[in-house]
């Protein structure tokens, strides 16, 4: 394949260009579905919220028109669109109002918490849900495969709230080998990470034993079987090749429920963190966090879709950019 | 459950009689008592489900208390019991709205195409790119708390999925010969969406409403749990589990049966929707 990836593998720069417009335009429509449910959606319910959060409870209009005047909500709903479109280009999503601080800044300190049990969920969940689909298409014992198989369903239908607290009742509880709460140590961190890689290690393998599937159906298999490949060396050097690059794609739908499920996981858990942010957020309707947030998660799933997408090609030179060829989660959710 | 292999399963599963899947007679079964739970509580539990006996507190899975009592001595099995007309409620509304809404939506961007579709698909884009507990968690935030609330949110969050298998569906039998036939011998737009387009598009539709049933339960009782669906003491499932949180050491029960059921629930819905999924493909 050498000569091919040098020449097909180039991203044209028009396709890179049509692709950052994209991911710009889906970025700017995120900010402004936010904006229309968080600050459009209620009136003056929440007007009343972001009143009560400051002190008292204001059911008096003049207090009301008060409020009003200092979140700017006096303003033409356009002007005010603009303002927090312009403020949130600088980073700044408004203050929140429970604790003070901007909501920019704390998302951005909640993060390395987040990460530090976001990374080795990952990790996790791609050794153990490939380990999974590899072996599980790989065998020839027939009731292992099943077995293997079954195991990524019944992952995704498990809460993770309730396989959180199994685990604690289990390893904190009875063993008593690791900590139910808190942040402290790397013992803190096993059930944690444990509990958030369920959900994703089940889609990894799902996804991947479903592409690892239909590779071993393809005719080169028996072609590099029949000049005399092991069967561990036609898994692992050709199918597992040609079907992890189509799995590349689910990058932005993995990052994008870790980042989901970090909200069930450190309120099982009580750890600090973007997920704990969120819950505490929504349950004082503090708008400024959650719209945040829901930019943050919008963010990080467009750009590594964009990588991607541009990656791609690269690494499978059969990937022509055609005007035809859509984003990357137009591949993953089909 | 001997159908769950991918790929290969398909030609074994296909016109055989039902008891071959004890899996799937399996979860029948759960679904048809989980059903019955919601429509006729009091054959399954005698027991009150909010009003507890001071004396029975905090009681073990005994036969008189099948899943033990909780810390004000209410059977946990009849909160269970009870909980599931509200968590399968939530569950419906959910799915129907985003049916509804996202049906609506591909119907309208298939069938316009133009400006209307690329706004439409631009709006399904942006639903694609925030997770859905989030942008459930960001209608909650602003409809308020409470188990219909909580339903509409997990529903808007899942219209995408329809919007663009509705739109498929529309572009497909819209381009058909037949439509063009129907076109030709003088049928208005109005009626080809009902009278070809719908109920062509209707046996997918219908699948996924079916698929989305599981993740549906899923996230309304994660909501719940989080503590933005029904006010204490109505007996959501979630709020079931979460209320158990503070006898983890003591009152294994609490939280496990309540998850249990949810658990089990989500499991025979999925095996079911997989079930449904497989046969319409042949057809």
């Amino acid at each position: 394949m050498g000569v091919a990836v040098v020449t097909a593998g180039k991203v044209p720069v028009s396709y890179v260009l049509r692709r950052l417009t994209q991911t710009v335009l889906v970025l700017w429509a995120a900010f402004t579905l936010s904006f229309v449910i968080l600050y459009l959606l209620p009136g003056d319910a929440v007007l009343t919220k972001l009143g009560s959060a400051e002190g008292g409870i204001t059911a008096d209009p003049e207090e009301l028109a008060a409020i009003r005047a200092e979140y700017g909500m006096d303003e033409p709903v356009l002007v005010q669109y603009l303002d927090r479109l312009f403020a949130a280009l600088t980073g700044d999503f408004g203050t929140s109002v429970t604790t003070g601080e901007t909501a920019t800044h704390m998302v951005v300190s909640a993060l390395p918490s987040t990460l530090a049990i976001a990374v080795p969920a990952l990790v996790l969940a791609i050794v153990i849900g490939g380990g999974v689909a590899l072996l599980g298409t790989y065998t020839r014992q027939r009731w292992l495969g099943q077995l293997l198989l079954s195991l990524p369903p019944l992952g995704i239908s498990l809460p993770p709230f309730w396989v959180g607290l199994l685990l604690i009742q289990l390893f904190s509880f009875e063993l008593r080998l690791l900590p139910a709460m808190g942040a402290e140590g790397i013992s803190s961190v096993i059930l944690p990470s444990v509990t958030l890689a369920l959900p994703v290690g089940a889609i990894v393998a799902q996804v991947l034993a479903k592409s690892l599937a239909t590779q071993q159906a393809q005719p080169y298999v028996d072609v590099v079987a029949a000049k005399g490949a092991s069967r561990v060396r036609v898994h692992i050097g050709h199918v597992l090749r040609n079907a992890a690059v189509p799995a590349l794609t689910l990058a932005g739908v993995v990052t994008g429920n870790l980042l989901a499920g970090s909200v069930v996981t450190e309120t099982v858990f009580s750890r600090d963190g973007i997920g704990r942010v969120t819950a505490d957020a929504v349950t004082a309707q503090d708008i400024p966090v959650v719209q945040a947030v829901i930019v943050l998660a919008a963010a990080v799933f467009v750009l590594i879709n964009l990588i991607v997408d541009l990656v791609y090609p690269v690494l499978d030179p059969r990937i022509a950019h055609t005007p035809a060829a859509g984003p990357a989660k137009e591949r993953i959710h089909a | 459950m001997p159908d769950t292999v991918i790929g290969s399963a398909r030609s074994r599963g296909r016109n055989r009689p039902l008891w071959h899947a004890p899996g799937l007679v399996l979860s029948l079964f759960v679904l048809v008592i989980v059903v019955s739970w919601a429509l006729v509580p009091n054959w399954w539990t005698t027991h009150d489900p909010v009003t507890g006996v001071p004396a029975e507190r905090l009681l073990g899975p005994s036969s008189a208390h099948l899943f033990g009592t909780d810390e004000t001595g209410r059977d946990v099995f009849a909160r269970v019991v009870h909980g599931a007309a509200l968590s399968l409620q939530a569950t419906v509304i959910a799915v129907l709205v985003a049916l509804v809404a996202g049906s609506l939506l591909g119907l309208v961007a298939g069938y316009r195409g133009g400006w209307a579709d690329s706004a439409i698909m631009r709006v399904v884009d942006v639903l694609l790119a925030i997770p859905s507990i989030l942008l459930s968690l960001a209608l909650v935030t602003a409809l308020g708390f409470g188990t219909t609330n909580v339903a509409i949110a997990v529903g808007v969050s899942r219209i995408a999925d329809f919007a663009r298998l509705m739109r498929a569906e529309t572009l497909r039998v819209r381009s058909s010969v037949y439509v063009e036939a129907a076109r030709v011998s003088g049928l208005r737009w109005p009626g080809v969406l009902t009278r070809h387009v719908l109920p062509n598009a209707f046996g997918p539709v219908l699948v996924l409403g079916v698929l989305t049933f599981g993740t549906a339960v899923l996230e309304v009782s994660a909501l719940s749990f989080l503590g933005f669906g029904a006010m204490p003491p109505a007996p959501e499932w979630g709020s079931l589990v979460s209320s158990g949180r503070g006898f983890l050491a003591t009152a294994w029960w609490l939280t496990t049966f309540p998850g249990l059921a949810i658990a089990a629930v989500v499991l025979a819905g999925n095996r079911v929707a997989r079930a449904i999924d497989r046969e319409t493909e042949h057809q």
